[in-house]
């Protein structure tokens, strides 16, 4: 963790002082923000191209310069692997875009994935400085993924320091943003370190969840080829609890487990006609697309290529499901939303690139009933429409059902991305481990450690449903907690 | 990867393939499944076990050319390898000592349902098997039924061998003439359907392992739910069995044809 001392320490090295001194915070904080530039809404609506093009060296030091140098960096808080945001930031300014890679390596196992799908205004950027003044924040996010593109297309790629190896076995579950987040801090630290993978490829969610127009998979590679060079062993189609038990891995001599097995279970709505063909979770949709290829020549896996699309939420998933709906085809692809605009858990970019790309909001509407053709595929959905009650215990106000407003909608396809459980075949194969009503594993919120002192446990598994970085925080805490406990053995 | 190490044709479109996976054939028990993949850009399917030898460290496989993927998968040869192999996935079979067990199998259900013989033999069951095909060259494995089985009932639709009739006239033979305490059926679905409807009438507790489209086989994707008893039930980790009395058959035959022309 990054101490006060050392934040101060590094902002008072003399370039930094020039830096600051070069420009007057009111400058500064004058200078408009910078715009990510993307790709042609109309254009990009039929390939699978990523949307943003990534600022260029100018616009990154011209955006670098808006950051007033904070002595105390609050962004800094707003961060779950605590990136030395202003002193990755100082680095673009003065055009030390590699320095600025390995600031931002320090802590995050993957740099060029957050800075393409954090929640950045509800993370660092919701406390910029900025906004107390009513600016806009500091683009942490683009300028994140700048300093890792660039190093990346650089060629010159620094793999980070590692202590030397202290033969201590350690096994993770699950190759997703935790246990890619916790196999980096871990193996830093000299840990000898093996991920079990249950899928054919490693990275998680973000291989098989996140489409290649947000996340381009190579990107993905990239990162996962640093941690193999850094010593992280991977072993693909292996489930821990089915193929090897926990009584296996004790007997390998592993020491410690990281459980970030994710959450596997789609929930569906439980209405009538939701298992008709053409009814699926985003899960399996995304799958398809992105881990399968099922889109692309040559692949085995089929997927079908709906013209009347409705996916049923407001989350990130359902965006990226309803515009790769848009990308295979659908002349209609609509969001069906219980609640207004205004509570869609969606990031704002990704609400605003649907937009752009033409897909229909059908919000305070409600799915009831599905119906189809005799060969048993959907033909269309009964939505109930809603209005907004009094708030509930998330704070956001209730979707009530307006009696007798009913729509009929004509679908050929339905996606349904409400959300996810926690896959029950990892807690089921551990005994010992406290779990939820919710199925979740029960962990110490500060050190992630379950009721099975050996195993700790983080991402979505311990939290039900939550983005990339929180499961990399979680991954982070438990590499500390973990080495704690180790070390003083 | 797993190798292949050796290749048996079965009847004219049935492969049976023992593969390298001594962690498989260790922890398997009877109705697991897994799933393979052939191919960087393959199709993955889950697949029924249909043995395991611990000493060589193999699984043994038998897949029937239906589709392009179980094509592909079937035109491998001994020395090549499968890309893509995980297991083992679902629930086992619950065995215990039931009292007499029929066995009712049919096409390639046959497969997989020769460790349960086994398996049921062995808890002390009574196991009456009865397997159907629709002429002598599609029964396979019966030399190993025979081996586990009490007896082996052979039902063939042209009459070309063992008796004349579908699975249904043999299960229904045996339960005319002694109690059935359990039956356990595996194959097409409307064989099972048909099987199901019979014990029901019969009032025989039956047991269906179904085969659903599945991607990834560990709950993840939901492609291959089923309606068990009015309830979404995932085959892949709740099954592959089930009450085959509470199964929805019908729904289940319309989802398996879901991607039917767009293969």
């Amino acid at each position: 963790m990054a101490t006060t001392e050392e934040i101060k320490a590094r902002r008072s090295e003399s370039w930094r002082e020039e830096l600051r001194r070069n420009m007057k915070n009111k400058e500064r904080a004058d200078l408009p923000r910078v715009h990510m530039p993307e790709l042609d809404p109309e254009y990009r609506s039929h390939n699978y191209e990523e949307v943003n093009l990534g600022l260029n060296a100018e616009q990154a030091m011209a955006e670098a310069q808006r950051c007033l140098d904070c002595p105390v960096p609050t962004c800094m808080t707003g961060c779950p692997v605590e990136i030395n945001i202003p002193t990755f930031i100082k680095n673009i300014e003065r055009g030390e875009f590699l320095e600025a890679a390995k600031i931002v390596k320090e802590t995050s196992a993957l740099p060029a994935v957050c800075g393409r799908v954090c929640p950045q205004e509800k993370q660092c950027e919701s406390k910029c400085i900025h906004l107390k003044m009513g600016k806009d924040p500091v683009a942490i996010g683009h300028l994140e993924r700048f300093a890792a593109d660039y190093e990346r297309e650089s060629g010159k790629i620094s793999v980070p320091e590692i202590a030397p190896p202290n033969k201590i076995k350690i096994a993770v579950v699950g190759s997703g943003p935790a246990g890619l987040s916790f196999a980096g801090d871990m193996v830093k630290l000299g840990y000898d370190i093996t991920v079990f993978e249950a899928l054919h490829e490693i990275g998680g969610v973000l291989k098989y969840g996140i489409p290649e127009f947000r996340l381009p998979n190579e990107i993905v590679d990239v990162e996962i080829d640093i941690l193999a060079k850094m010593g992280v062993k991977f072993i693909t189609n292996c489930i821990i609890g089915k193929t090897i038990s926990y009584e296996d891995l004790h007997q390998d001599g592993f020491k410690g487990i990281f459980i970030a097995s994710g959450a596997g279970l789609p929930n569906f709505m439980n209405i009538p006609g939701e298992n008709l063909a053409g009814v699926l979770s985003s899960n399996e949709y995304l799958t398809r697309v992105n881990l399968m290829a099922a889109a692309k020549e040559g692949a085995d896996t089929p997927v079908f290529h709906g013209k009347k699309v409705a996916v049923i939420g407001g989350g990130n998933t359902a965006m990226d499901s309803v515009r790769t709906a848009r990308r295979l085809g659908a002349e209609k692809a609509m969001i069906i939303y219980r609640r207004s605009e205004e509570e869609m858990p969606a990031r704002l970019e990704e609400v605003k690139h649907a937009k752009e790309e033409g897909i229909i909001f059908l919000t305070l509407h409600n799915p009831v009933e599905y119906s189809g053709d005799e060969k048993g595929r959907v033909t269309q959905m009964k939505l109930q429409k809603m209005e907004l009650g009094e708030a509930d215990a998330s704070g956001r106000r209730k979707p009530v059902e307006i009696e007798g407003a009913i729509d009929l909608v004509d679908v050929d396809m339905v996606i349904v991305s409400i959300g996810v459980s926690p896959n029950p075949l990892i807690p089921s194969a551990f005994k010992g481990l406290d779990i939820s009503r919710w199925g979740t594993i029960i962990v110490d919120q500060d050190s992630m450690q379950s009721a099975l002192p050996d195993v700790y446990a983080g991402g979505d598994i311990v939290r039900g449903g939550a983005t990339v970085i929180l499961a990399m925080g979680d991954g982070r805490k438990a590499a500390a907690a973990m080495n704690k406990a180790l070390s003083s053995l | 990867m797993n190798k292949i190490v050796k290749k048996e044709i079965l009847s004219e479109n049935v492969v049976k393939f023992e593969v390298e996976a001594p962690l498989i054939a260790r922890s398997r028990k009877a109705g697991h499944f897994v799933i393979v993949k052939v191919g960087k850009y393959g199709e993955r399917i889950p697949l029924t076990i249909a043995g395991a030898d611990l000493e060589k460290g193999t699984i043994t496989l038998v897949i029937q050319r239906i589709g392009k993927s179980s094509k592909k998968i079937c035109a491998l040869d001994a020395g090549e390898y499968i890309t893509d192999l995980v297991g083992p996935l679902g629930q086992a079979t619950h065995i215990e000592k039931f009292g007499t067990v029929v066995c009712a199998c049919g096409g390639v259900g046959t497969a997989p349902m020769l460790p349960i013989v086994e398996a049921m033999k062995k808890a002390g069951n009574k196991v009456i098997t009865v397997q159907a095909a629709r002429t002598k060259e599609l029964i396979i494995l019966e030399r190993e039924m025979q081996e586990f089985s009490d007896e082996v009932v052979i039902m063939t639709d042209d009459g070309s061998y063992g008796k004349k009739g579908l699975v249904t006239n043999g299960v229904e033979d045996v339960i005319n003439r002694e109690k059935v305490d359990l039956c356990v059926t595996i194959g097409p679905a409307i064989m099972m359907k048909f099987v199901s409807q019979l014990t029901q009438k019969y009032d025989i507790p039956t047991v269906a392992s179904l085969n659903t489209i599945m991607v990834d086989g560990t709950g993840m994707c939901g492609a291959c739910r089923v309606t068990v008893g009015g309830k979404t039930k995932f085959v892949c980790i709740d099954g592959p069995e089930f009450d085959a009395h509470q199964v929805d058959f019908d729904e289940m035959m319309m989802r398996l044809n879901a991607y039917k022309g767009i293969e």
